[in-house]
């Protein structure tokens, strides 16, 4: 073992200089600056019509990041296929990106915790559980604990999401959609180029189904069920947990769209392809959470 | 690899050289300790006396937070991100850091998200006020315009924080030299792996509670509203859920620093070396389940005021293993007081004093007189300032000559820390007095009765800020024309930074890896 | 010799000196005990744990110190090899589990009885807004009719923005007073039930050791019993904006028949005022009497946002000089101050003021700081525009 990382240490690569991270950071700046200002004369745009210049810088930054991403990991991947990445540099990354991915259940963790508190301690206070007798019988009288909150204490209406409609079927979409990678997975590892294609191919597609029917779902609660972002906790807790949600299918479906160009374009080996295996294991988390959407979220 | 040295510009916008990254981090903390310490020359001379002298009070709320976010933020965490960068690869015989680029984008985000966040003081409404915890609806429904730039600024230091956290973690458990197993790792390799640990786990829910409180800002949620079913005490909960592990994130780095110190200077191997690696490990456990301990006052159920008074309590327990360790390991040796030897003990006996105030402020039905008074003020800057800064200070001192091969002039050093030491006890011991006479904390003017005590802190404030300028010039004069640090400056220092490199550390740290025994 | 007894009188007296200023000072230096059985167990609960706290720093830093003189370099030069003992290891895990443990016994049973606010004979609802407190008398036999009024910082602006040349040092007060006392009557268990409108707030009297958040949109409850009538002040202890520090708590506890009277005179008090208020609402008010009361009200309750200059603070407090509102429509103008707007600091003036207050600071509103649309608002404008919401 000893005698392994030896020989492997060796051959560590470090980069030279790069100017992607800076740009990166610029880019960054940018999009806060833009975005700031963005969120904050759409309040104008309400009255005037008119939405600022917000949306241009945070437009162009984003171009700038997306640019820059497209270049760092271009010279990435021009690096593995000179084989310049040891078997621990490829560790390095994988182990990079199981704790990305660490962080990012924590951030779900954070909407999850809040739901979970609003559902198991805020409704039933304001209903005068606990030592909130008070609370109830001075400013809430006429509030009803339930979930999902269709009326909220200030006298908000707005309608649940039932389950077994769109999010059963998108259940089963994200379900299946991790299955036929995994098999694209193991195609590319038992060097089945044709299969590797098919089904990453079929992965994207059904990443992109996903997506319309979200994007549907999202239509009809706005247009006909009244369930928006401000309809109480109920809408944020959903909007934000699902439109989180959304946004890293979005992610990773772009991620499989590339992956896709890039098994036809024969990259990647049997061996060596963390590209691949990152993005599988990112699907696989984006599954997971979904699975935890729609028991905490729907079903429940 | 050769040890050629970029030039220019480029060489720090461009970099992927731990040391240079770690370089920069340090300046970046030090620039920003010197920005959040002028605002609280500002705090202090208003306070050194009752009436309203200098500013307004929205301003003065201004400046209390952006104190309290700068210091954390910009002070503390970078300055230990730096030394995790400058020290990490040599301790553990790696040669850099795993991920390099990632690395310069982590700190280059850094001075990105500050200077947002500065520019905020001069937006219409100006910088935001409503103090470093930021509690909703002051932060959301009443706030200034700026706070969307502070919202999206702290993103940008979690996305920094997280990436560094992740290239500690991926770096020491893949780039330990052979036979450096987990267990003969030095000390401040441990606590930054539990660090960083600590870091994935909370900087995720930060971004997600400065989330919401967009979105309740500007998209009608109602996280944080009652009236819509929300909770403004919930912001609360998550926030403090990262609160609390941030604030072992700010210190338990500065203990491995110390625990590599003290031996050296005592000649004698570190006592405990296990017990210490699984109390640090302890305390990051058992810091996720305290958190509420900063609301006792909110009028949770007794049950939860209970379990978290005794949660907190415990984590006496593995912080006293470590104080105990590390007073065990003077014990008998042959003890030498050079300049970081002498923040590093200053560092384990005003801690404690912190941490035994932090012991009374657990106890909730007393916490009900200290909550929100200088009292906690007092408990936090102990364990901050001779905690997380003179750790630093110390680490920095020991150091140097390794990283540099010039020595500073130890004479300075030492005035250095007498008189760090001597004003940092009379700028916050007052505290605790004007704490428990009944002073409420983030208020700009004061009754008679407390005037005694804030005349006293200012006084030291405004010391300890001069003193800050003399390490300023210690650092200086030691790049500049500091003598040539021996190979070893220190005949006790162990390591594979002192025994495998020599000195000054070349510019690429081991590229064959050491042979560690 | 005797210079040498001198020597030692000296020292001695200079030290009695020294303790005796201490002792002094302590009670300056410490927490004070305050009035109630919770404030006084509290207090010692805390000097129980000061004491610990001593105890273990003298031992901890006692081994220390020896350790730095006698374990010096030039005392011991070579170091000793040892580096674990398990022994001493559980001794230093154990001992301080003891110490907590003792420590914690008597905090749980404080704690649970500090939150027990059960079987109380009064309640009020205490309301904090930014940046005053509200105090609402709630059910309970002794209350008849229901009394509820406002409690504004009472130091004068002139004092605080002023301090050194405006005499504020002589007021023993300074900052810690308050027009309307809360007022409660003497060894009677007192329920409060804190909440706020706006911003969280904390409603804290030191002497009674009653701290509790007031959140808006939840009820939190406390009490006190207070054996000892007198004056206890407390303040806000919640960051609740730009004059948080100017948000004070007064509690004055009064023997049960004086609280009878001043029961008695609040009830009388509200009748008279409800009286002059229905008179001073039927006459017609000139330009002059409506500006010179506007502007009292306006000093007192909306200058501290809207600044005496009428410019604000923009852009949370926007300006009311050459405002669209207050040189606009009277109705919308009126309408702003009597109802408010929800989720700012701009609170509802309606059941604040009375119709004539409002009218005046209405009117001032309108015709100061150049605004001057000329126009006078009357209080049957007020009731009108009340009796039509
Ligand atoms: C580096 C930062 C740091 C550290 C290490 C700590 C350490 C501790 N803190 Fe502190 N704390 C803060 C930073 C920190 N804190 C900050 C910033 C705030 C305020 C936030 C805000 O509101 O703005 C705060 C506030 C705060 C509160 C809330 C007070 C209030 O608002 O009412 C509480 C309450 O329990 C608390 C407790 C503790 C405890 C029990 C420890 C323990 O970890 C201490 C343990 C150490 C020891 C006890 C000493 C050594 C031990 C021995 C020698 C063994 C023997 C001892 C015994 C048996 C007692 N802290
Ligand atoms: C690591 C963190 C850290 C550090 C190092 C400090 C350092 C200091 N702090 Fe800070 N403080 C906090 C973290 C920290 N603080 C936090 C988290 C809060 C809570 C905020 C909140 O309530 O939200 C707080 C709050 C706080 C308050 C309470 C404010 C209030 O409640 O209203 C006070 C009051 O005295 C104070 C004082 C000081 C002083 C005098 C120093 C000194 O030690 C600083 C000394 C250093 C310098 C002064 C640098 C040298 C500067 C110069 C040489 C400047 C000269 C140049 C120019 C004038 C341009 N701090
Ligand atoms: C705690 C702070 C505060 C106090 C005290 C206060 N206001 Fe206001 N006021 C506000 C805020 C905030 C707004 C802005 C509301 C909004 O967003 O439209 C406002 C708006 C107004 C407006 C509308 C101005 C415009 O052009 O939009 C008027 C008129 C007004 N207030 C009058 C008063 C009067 C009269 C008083 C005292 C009796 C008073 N205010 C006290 C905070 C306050
Ligand atoms: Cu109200 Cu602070
Ligand atoms: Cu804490």
């Amino acid at each position: 073992m000893s005698t392994e990382t030896e020989e492997k240490y060796e051959s560590y690569y470090v980069p030279e200089q790069s100017p992607w991270p800076i740009v990166g950071a610029v880019a960054l700046f940018f999009i806060a600056y833009g975005a700031g200002n963005f969120i904050q004369q759409s309040g104008d745009f309400v009255e005037t019509g008119d939405a600022g210049w917000g949306k241009f810088v945070l437009m162009g930054a984003m171009a700038v990041m997306i640019y820059m991403l497209f270049r760092w990991w271009k010279d990435v991947i021009k690096e593995s296929v000179e084989g310049l990445y040891s078997a621990q540099m490829d560790r390095s990354f994988k182990q990079g990106m199981l704790w990305f991915i660490a962080s990012e259940v924590m951030f779900f963790a954070a909407f999850f915790g809040a739901l979970l508190y609003v559902r198991q301690l805020i409704i039933p206070w304001l209903g005068g559980e606990g030592n909130n007798a008070a609370t109830h019988m001075y400013l809430w009288p006429d509030f009803i604990p339930q979930w999902p909150l269709t009326t909220t204490p200030d006298g908000t209406t707005t309608t649940g999401m039932g389950a077994w409609g769109l999010p059963a079927i998108n259940t089963a979409l994200l379900l299946t959609s991790s299955w036929t990678l995994t098999i694209a997975h193991h195609a590319l590892k038992e060097n089945n180029r044709q299969a590797l294609l098919n089904y990453t191919v079929l992965t994207a597609v059904l990443g992109i189904v996903f997506l319309a029917l979200q994007a549907l779902e999202y239509h009809h609660a706005y247009g006909e069920m009244g369930l928006t972002m401000g309809s109480g906790i109920y809408g944020s807790t959903f909007f934000l947990l699902t439109g989180f949600h959304g946004f890293h299918v979005t992610l990773g479906t772009i991620y499989i769209i590339v992956l896709s160009i890039r098994c036809a374009k024969g990259d990647f080996t049997a061996k060596h392809h963390f590209a691949y295996e990152a993005g599988a294991w990112y699907w696989h988390f984006v599954d997971v959470v979904w699975l935890f959407l729609f028991i905490f979220v729907y079903l429940m | 690899m050769s040890d050629h040295r970029p030039t220019g510009i480029k060489r720090w916008l461009y970099t992927t050289n731990h040391k240079d990254i770690g370089t920069m981090y340090l300046w970046f903390s030090f620039i920003m300790f010197l920005t959040g310490g002028a605002m609280a020359m500002v705090i202090r001379a208003e306070l050194y006396q009752p009436g309203l002298q200098f500013v307004e009070p929205g301003f003065f709320n201004q400046m209390t937070t952006m104190h309290g976010l700068i210091m954390v933020f910009g002070a503390v965490m970078p300055s230990m991100v730096g030394l995790a960068n400058w020290l990490i690869p040599m301790q553990i015989g790696a040669p850099d850091m795993a991920l390099p680029r990632m690395n310069n984008w982590s700190f280059w985000i850094l001075p990105f998200a500050f200077t947002l966040l500065l520019s905020s003081l001069f937006m219409e409404g100006g910088a935001p006020n409503f103090g470093w915890t930021f509690y909703a609806p002051l932060s959301t429904t009443y706030a200034p315009p700026s706070t969307d730039f502070f919202i999206l600024g702290v993103h940008m230091m979690g996305i920094s924080s997280i990436m560094g956290a992740i290239n500690v973690i991926v770096t020491i458990f893949n780039m330990r030299a052979p036979g450096m197993t987990l267990m003969k790792m030095p000390l401040f390799v441990w606590t930054w792996l539990i660090t960083a640990f600590l870091l994935i786990m909370v900087m995720p829910v930060l971004a997600g509670v400065v989330t919401m409180m967009l979105t309740d800002r500007h998209f009608g949620t109602a996280f944080f509203d009652a009236a819509g079913g929300g909770d403004p005490v919930m912001f609360q909960h998550i926030f403090w859920f990262f609160g609390h592990p941030e604030v072992y994130i700010m210190v338990l780095p500065a203990f491995g620093v110390v625990s590599e110190i003290i031996p050296a200077f005592s000649r004698k191997k570190l006592f405990g070396y296990s017990s210490m690696v699984y109390a640090t490990a302890s305390i990051a456990l058992l810091s996720f389940i305290v958190w509420a301990h900063h609301m006792f006052a909110v009028g949770m159920p007794v049950a939860g005021e209970l379990f978290f008074m005794i949660a907190t309590m415990l984590i006496a327990v593995p912080t006293g293993v470590k104080v105990f360790n590390w007073i065990a390991t003077m014990w008998q040796g042959s003890l030498t007081f050079e300049t970081p030897m002498l923040f590093s003990i200053a560092f384990v006996i005003l801690f404690t004093i912190g941490g035994f105030s932090g012991v009374m402020l657990a106890m909730a039905p007393v916490d009900f007189q200290y909550h929100d008074t200088y009292f906690v003020v007092a408990h936090f800057h102990y364990v901050l300032f001779p905690g997380a800064i003179f750790g630093t200070t110390a680490a920095v001192y020991y150091w140097f000559p390794k990283w540099t091969g010039k020595m500073y002039n130890e004479t300075i050093g030492k005035w250095h820390f007498w008189l760090s030491m001597v004003f940092v006890n009379l700028t916050f011991f007052p505290m605790h007095f004007s704490g428990l006479a009944g002073m409420p904390r983030r208020i700009p003017d004061y009754n008679m009765m407390f005037a005694d005590y804030n005349m006293w802190a200012s006084i030291g404030a405004f010391g300890l800020g001069l003193t800050q300028v003399f390490f300023f010039v210690t650092i200086i004069m030691a790049i500049r024309n500091g003598k040539k640090a021996d190979e070893k400056q220190w005949d006790g220092a162990t390591g594979l930074e002192w025994d495998a490199m020599p000195t000054p550390a070349p510019y690429h740290s081991f590229s064959t890896p050491p042979k560690v025994d | 010799m005797a210079i040498r007894r001198k020597l030692i009188a000296g020292i001695t007296s200079l030290l009695s000196l020294m303790l005796g200023g201490a002792v002094q000072a302590a009670s300056k230096l410490n927490m004070r005990p305050g009035v109630t059985e919770t404030s006084i167990e509290a207090f010692e609960l805390h000097m129980m744990v000061v004491w610990v706290m001593v105890a273990i720093s003298v031992v901890v830093f006692g081994v220390m110190i020896y350790s730095f003189i006698f374990h010096r370099r030039s005392k011991h030069p070579t170091p000793a090899t040892f580096s674990h003992s398990t022994k001493m290891e559980v001794i230093w895990t154990v001992i301080p589990v003891i110490i907590l443990v003792y420590l914690t016994i008597p905090a749980v049973s404080l704690l649970i009885k500090m939150e027990d606010a059960s079987n109380s004979e009064i309640s009020v609802q205490v309301t904090g807004s930014q940046w005053k407190w509200h105090y609402k008398y709630l059910e309970g036999d002794i209350i008849k009719n229901e009394i509820s009024f406002y409690s504004n910082l009472s130091t004068p602006r002139e004092q605080y923005e002023n301090y050194a040349t405006s005499g504020a040092a002589d007021n023993v007060n300074y900052l810690l007073e308050v027009d309307n006392h809360l007022v409660i009557p003497v060894d009677t268990k007192v329920r409060f039930l804190v909440t706020a409108d706006d911003v969280i707030h904390s409603w804290w009297v030191p002497e009674l050791a009653v701290k509790k958040d007031a959140i808006p949109g939840f009820i939190n409850e406390t009490w006190t019993s207070v054996p000892i009538p007198g004056i206890y002040r407390g303040q806000c202890t919640e960051l609740c904006g730009k004059d948080h520090g100017f948000m004070p708590v007064v509690v004055e506890v009064l023997t049960k028949p004086d609280f009878d009277k001043w029961l008695a005179g609040k009830a009388e008090e509200k009748r008279v005022a409800d009286k002059a208020a229905a008179d001073a609402a039927s006459q017609n008010w000139d330009m002059a009497k409506l500006m010179t009361l506007g502007e009292t009200i306006y000093a007192s309750k909306c200058a501290a946002c809207h600044q005496v200059n009428g410019e604000g603070l923009p852009p949370v407090f926007p300006a009311l000089k050459d405002s669209a509102i207050a040189k606009g429509p009277a109705d919308v103008h009126i309408n702003m101050v009597v109802n408010g707007k929800q989720g700012t600091g701009m609170a509802a003036y309606g059941a604040q003021l009375t119709d004539a207050e409002m009218a005046a600071v209405i009117t001032y509103e309108r015709n100061a700081w150049g605004n001057n649309t000329g126009d006078t608002v009357q209080p049957a404008d007020i009731q009108a525009f009340k009796a039509g919401n």
